[in-house]
């Protein structure tokens, strides 16, 4: 059990008033709120050593690249890979998958070539794909979403992977229906194919214990301000070998080992991927962010999440003329966001009239336009998303919002 | 923001929104969306001379969106076509009689937009490339 009330202390912005109403945020899927223990360790970096890294003969630089390098050795443990030296650190994770795109797709990708992705995508792993297709002349293949289950397709999967892709994208957790992909399963069955595995991992590796390594993913790609660390630092994972046949997309400094007049060495992985001076704060804050994770425990806050999302899910469920979408609680392969739309009312005047109650909520189509067209058949959709300092109270305010809704449309 | 903007006249102009059909023969039509919310508009005119004798559209979108377009149906007849081409955000702030916020502003302006679209093409031929935004 977690001790919400505690916890919440932790987070300043909890319990700030705007129009003399407390926040309810409920769109910890768009990004988490921080607590002290991160926001002090960014300002105790400017405050007392902050230097740039990888260069400096001098004390703090040295404090700072070894606080910097020590971030990257508690991510790589957070998800259990084997050495830092595997943890690339970009600018969110859709840099980390445009990375991966580009960097291994372009070497790796032929003409006439398949891409398998999802439905269930964000336009972060599917725009990327794209691209590539459209520069190698490669074919973009969909695995579906089952319209009943909000769950991918088994046999639209099996379909997908005779045509033995070269690589096989998708989301541990969507952001949407909040469908949990049993991404072991899925990683064996693509490998089986003879086909790379990435998996974006934005909405799983904040909210659930991921143990890379098991799952057997050969990429891996998230994103620091999703799990309470500042915004601008995201990370691209890939095993060895992949991480050094892969070309890094910006040259330039602190990511060569030698550079003569025409010709350069590069760095070692990570580094090499890494060039320019880095978000040095980005990398600190979110060590922070890590251990303070840690020690309230990962498989604590996803009981905890599970437990709101379920109470969010039942109390739903009696109001009429509200529809959720996604995979029943019951099935375990639901986290903690709860999509929802009330019928005859656009999901952007349900969040106006959200906010007007204080409560923060995501309207539109999430980043995620063919899921939301194509398998919701909606033009947008609401949605609430938990954290560990989501509280049922909260919800009840969430439940109150949506009858205030329903009086202002006249919805019986 | 308060529910200022869900005002009973806003409501009643979403529910049952005014002039909202296809004009069979408009001097002019102008179709325009908001693809990040879904909202879209088709605006007609029927012009005389150069008044705005009636004005219909037909559209999905959010209560602001067809809210505020039904209201300037009411609000665009009789006007002429420069009139319309002077009209701005104010215009839409005294019909609503609200400032719809940052969020929200597309959604208001809309129909207005695409009104305007419709007399500048009506006026000058030419679809007007230069208003991104009111």
């Amino acid at each position: 059990m977690l001790d919400v009330d505690r916890i919440r202390k932790d987070f300043p912005l909890l319990s700030i008033e705007y129009g003399g109403k407390k926040i309810a945020y409920l769109d910890n899927a768009a990004t988490s709120q921080k607590p002290v223990q991160v926001i002090d360790k960014i300002s105790d970096y400017y405050r007392t050593y902050n230097a740039n890294i990888h260069r400096g003969i001098y004390k703090i630089s040295e404090k700072a690249t070894e606080a910097y390098i020590e971030s990257k050795e508690k991510a790589a443990k957070l998800i259990n890979t084997d050495s830092y030296s595997e943890i690339v650190y970009t600018k969110n994770a859709t840099d980390a998958i445009n990375l991966a795109a580009i960097g291994w797709g372009t070497n790796n990708i032929k003409k006439g070539d398949h891409i398998l992705i999802t439905e269930m995508e964000h336009h972060s792993n599917i725009v990327p794909w794209q691209m590539l297709a459209k520069k190698r002349e490669a074919v973009l293949d969909y695995v579906n979403v089952d319209r009943s289950t909000y769950t991918l397709d088994e046999e639209s999967l099996e379909k997908g992977l005779e045509k033995n892709p070269k690589i096989f994208a998708f989301t541990h957790v969507s952001n949407v229906l909040g469908t949990i992909n049993d991404a072991k399963k899925l990683t064996r069955k693509a490998h089986e194919a003879g086909t790379v595995v990435l998996l974006d991992g934005a909405q799983s590796v904040p909210h659930m214990g991921v143990d890379i390594k098991d799952i057997g993913a050969d990429i891996f790609a998230f994103s620091s301000h999703k799990m309470l660390g500042p915004a601008g630092i995201g990370v691209l994972y890939a095993k060895r070998d992949i991480l050094e046949s892969m070309d890094p997309l910006i040259t330039g400094g602190d990511m060569i080992l030698s550079v003569e007049k025409q010709s350069s060495t590069w760095n070692d992985i990570p580094w090499k991927f890494e060039a320019g001076t880095s978000n040095v704060e980005g990398g600190i804050g979110f060590g922070a962010a890590i251990d303070y994770l840690n020690a309230v425990g990962m498989d604590n806050i996803k009981t905890h999440e599970t437990g709101i999302t379920k109470y969010a899910l039942e109390s739903l469920a009696g109001i009429e003329k509200v529809k959720t979408y996604g995979p029943a609680i019951e099935s375990a392969a639901k986290g903690g966001i709860v999509s929802f739309s009330i019928q005859g009312v656009h999901p952007h005047d349900i969040a106006t009239i959200f906010d007007s109650q204080g409560i923060a909520i995501r309207a539109g189509h999430h980043c995620a336009m063919p899921l939301i067209k194509s398998v919701l058949e909606l033009p947008a959709a609401a949605r609430m998303s938990f954290y560990l300092y989501s509280t049922m109270e909260e919800v009840d305010r969430a439940v109150q919002a949506i009858k205030s809704v329903k009086e202002t449309f006249h919805i019986r | 923001m308060g529910l200022d903007i869900y005002a009973e006249e806003m409501i009643s102009h979403y529910e049952h929104p005014h002039n909202k059909r296809k004009m069979e023969n408009p001097s002019i039509e102008f179709h325009e969306n908001n693809p990040l919310c879904g909202d879209d508009i088709t605006v007609y005119c029927l012009i005389e001379g150069d008044v705005v004798k009636e004005m219909a559209f037909v559209g999905d979108g959010c209560a602001i969106s067809i809210g505020t377009a039904s209201m300037l149906t009411d609000f665009a007849k009789g006007k002429t076509l420069d009139e319309i081409e002077k009209m701005g955000f104010g215009t839409i702030k005294d019909l609503i009689g609200i400032d719809p916020g940052p969020a929200r502003v597309k959604c208001a302006t809309l129909a207005l937009k695409t009104l305007k679209r419709c007399a500048f093409l009506y006026q000058h031929k030419e679809i007007d490339q230069a208003t991104k935004e009111l």
